[in-house]
């Protein structure tokens, strides 16, 4: 066995690739529980390939046999309905796991230098994400997969003089339709998968060139034994992976409870429409996408006064857009001397608790019919999503932090 | 492990807020997958019935029959009307096109019904039909109303000569509290061959076999979600002890 690795190891740095991301990578000691989100990630999107790939070989991307392959899967492929509701249950977690883990990210400042690119490689990740959801949910075929799309892809409609024109091109077709269907599958299942995977190994691979953040937010790097190791510092090797194991544990519990019991969650991750096959002639009364989406629908819905001669629908658009798109700049809005919110002011609290509360109300609105007082609500948290970021540079600097200790509290 | 706990809430906490249903009262059905007595009526009322018009068309017949405990011969024998194998999909013989000239639309595929509207709409909706004589087929219903299905189990119930309550519970006089009348139906412009309580009891069958209809692997699914739990929480235990056991000279 030992021949075989040094055999090995003198072709290719296997010995020195594993000291580097794993039996040498020395991660603070003090991670809290907010740290398991980054692994269960991963294990999620190992669950959707696996999954996924099962899927693949019973799934007919046709307009006419995509619903009744699905149903195929559901009734007469031999463990097909586990394998399907792995990957639609799967893809609810995914986004619960990813935007916990963005969450820590803005709880401790993982974002802050030197640590941008990570912060931005897992935007894109977070986008990439979306897309890959967007596509996957019209592969089912029924009403809400297709009228979710239509909605969605007509979208880029709003866009002045070129917006027509793109649609049609993303579609194929002057609707949704069998063609729309078959490009979205290629990018669901191949191409998407392979950004995915390669913006995820970037993610990695940027974390482990700079190192952990803690929920101290201090570099613990900075204080070295006379090995050159972090006195902070314990080897992700055995110590993390022996600990993700819990978070393992306790995730695939509350999995299996929604897999094996409530698949469909109330509607809320595979909704009551989709269960009747895809009709174009036939608008369902409520359209509303996936939870994970709503609170960018929530936005996109708020925006009702036309500007400058154009559409609200666009400015819609252009909210929504914003909404995502700020998140990248993160990084060089938070102006703090400190990381962690541990050690940053009351407003900073504030701010954050402000924003998750408006997040997730934003998410309940997009799920529920509009009217009129619901609107409005949305236009103030809207509001207040993005004041949490444009004013980020002002109240992180103005505000008096704490001391940072020199080692980690634990 | 407190903040375990608190870590757990926060991530069910999306789940928490669903989405409003649409429409007027129902009254609630509560299927039982394991009750085969009453799935097997529902099979045969379904077959009887619904099956002249509406398909299950991503059912087999053979599944049917081996979920519901009824051997192959006799099910060939007595539920399959249109020649086809046991090893075949629920399909009907009435074309699209035709249906959807006769009823306005061709009537739904129902394998997915229970999924769609919701095991309490469709017991309902089989309890809600009334005369009508502004429709065109004489009848129409409280829960789906200017419905274009005729009112198929008239032989059955009979034909409700006023709007059946629905979803209100019973009829109760609000002076002496007495209950005026029990039934959904206070009086029939046609007598059918069951009693009201039958008649509920049979829809109740029909529904549960539909509800069977749109999820055939509940029973399963729960039996082996609860091995799976067990398998996850003995998991759990040996992960926190191997994690306790590298961690406790950590400080």
């Amino acid at each position: 066995m030992q021949k075989l690795v040094s055999w090995i190891d003198e072709r290719l740095p296997v010995v020195d690739a594993w000291n580097k991301h794993v039996g040498k990578y020395y991660a603070p000691k003090n991670f809290n529980m907010w740290y398991f989100f980054g692994s269960l990630a991963m294990l999620v999107l190992v669950n959707q390939l696996i999954t996924g790939i099962w899927l693949t070989m019973s799934y007919n991307p046709s307009g006419e046999g995509a619903f009744a392959s699905v149903e195929y899967i559901m009734r007469d492929v031999e463990w097909g309905w586990l394998l399907r509701y792995l990957h639609s249950t799967g893809a609810s977690a995914f986004f619960v796991v990813v935007y916990l883990h963005m969450f820590r990210g803005l709880m401790y400042g993982s974002y802050q230098k030197p640590r941008e690119l990570i912060w931005i490689f897992g935007m894109l990740i977070y986008l990439v994400l979306m897309a890959e959801a967007f596509m996957g949910y019209l592969l089912p075929w029924g009403q809400m997969s297709y009228w979710g799309a239509q909605v969605i892809v007509n979208l880029f409609g709003a866009i002045p003089v070129i917006g027509d024109d793109l649609s049609l091109w993303i579609r194929g077709d002057y609707l949704i339709s069998g063609i729309t269907l078959n490009r979205f599958f290629a990018l669901h299942v191949v191409a998407l998968p392979i950004v995915l995977l390669g913006l995820v190994v970037l993610h990695i691979l940027a974390l482990h060139e700079v190192g952990s953040n803690n929920p101290d937010g201090i570099d613990i790097k900075k204080n070295k034994d006379e090995n050159g190791i972090p006195k902070d510092g314990i080897p992700f090797h055995p110590y993390y992976t022996v600990h993700d194991l819990l978070g393992v544990g306790v995730f695939f519990f509350i999995f299996f409870i929604v897999v094996f019991f409530f698949p469909e969650m109330g509607g809320l991750f595979l909704e009551k429409p989709n269960f009747e096959p895809a009709n174009a002639l036939k608008t369902p009364d409520h359209i509303a996408p996936v939870w994970y989406f709503t609170p960018f629908y929530a936005m996109l819905r708020a925006v009702t006064v036309d500007l400058f001669g154009l559409d609200a629908k666009f400015w819609g658009v252009v909210v929504m857009g914003a909404a995502i798109a700020i998140l990248f700049v993160l990084p060089w809005l938070d102006r703090s001397p400190v990381r962690s919110m541990r050690y940053k002011g009351w407003i900073s609290k504030v701010a954050l608790a402000i924003f998750v509360v408006s997040f997730v109300v934003l998410g309940y609105l997009g799920i529920v019919p509009a009217t009129e007082g619901r609107t409005i609500t949305a236009q103030i948290l809207t509001a207040l999503y993005f004041l949490y970021f444009i004013l980020m540079p002002f109240y992180t600097r103005m505000e008096k932090t704490k001391p940072v200790p020199e080692r980690v509290t634990g | 492990m407190r903040k375990l706990i608190f870590g757990l809430f926060i991530a069910i906490l999306p789940a928490l807020g669903l989405a409003a249903g649409a429409g007027g009262p129902l009254d609630t059905m509560e299927p039982d997958h394991a009750n085969k007595a009453s799935l097997q009526r529902g099979a045969a009322l379904f077959t009887n019935y619904c099956m002249g018009c509406h398909s299950a068309e991503y059912a087999r017949y053979k599944r049917v029959s081996d979920d519901l405990n009824i051997p192959a011969a006799l099910y060939e024998e007595n539920l399959i009307f249109t020649g086809a194998k046991i090893g075949e999909l629920m399909q009907v013989s009435m074309s699209k096109d035709q249906s959807a000239g006769w009823f306005g639309a061709p009537p739904p595929d129902l394998t997915l019904e229970s999924r769609l509207r919701g095991e309490s709409w469709i017991y309902s909706y089989l309890r809600g039909f009334y005369k009508d004589d502004s429709r065109p087929l004489g009848v129409n219903n409280v829960v789906f109303e200017n419905v274009g299905m005729p009112h198929v189990m008239v032989g059955l119930q009979g034909l409700c000569a006023v709007e059946p309550r629905i979803g209100q519970g019973a009829n109760v006089d609000p002076l002496s509290g007495n209950v005026n009348n029990a039934d959904a139906c206070p009086e029939y412009a046609i007598e059918g061959s069951m009693s009201s309580g039958e008649f509920d009891r049979a829809m109740y069958d029909l529904t549960n076999f539909l509800s069977y209809m749109g999820d055939p692997v509940k029973l399963e699914r729960e039996r082996l979600g609860m091995f799976a739990l067990i398998f996850v929480a003995i998991f759990f235990i040996f992960a926190y002890l191997l994690n306790r056991e590298y961690w406790k000279d950590v400080h």
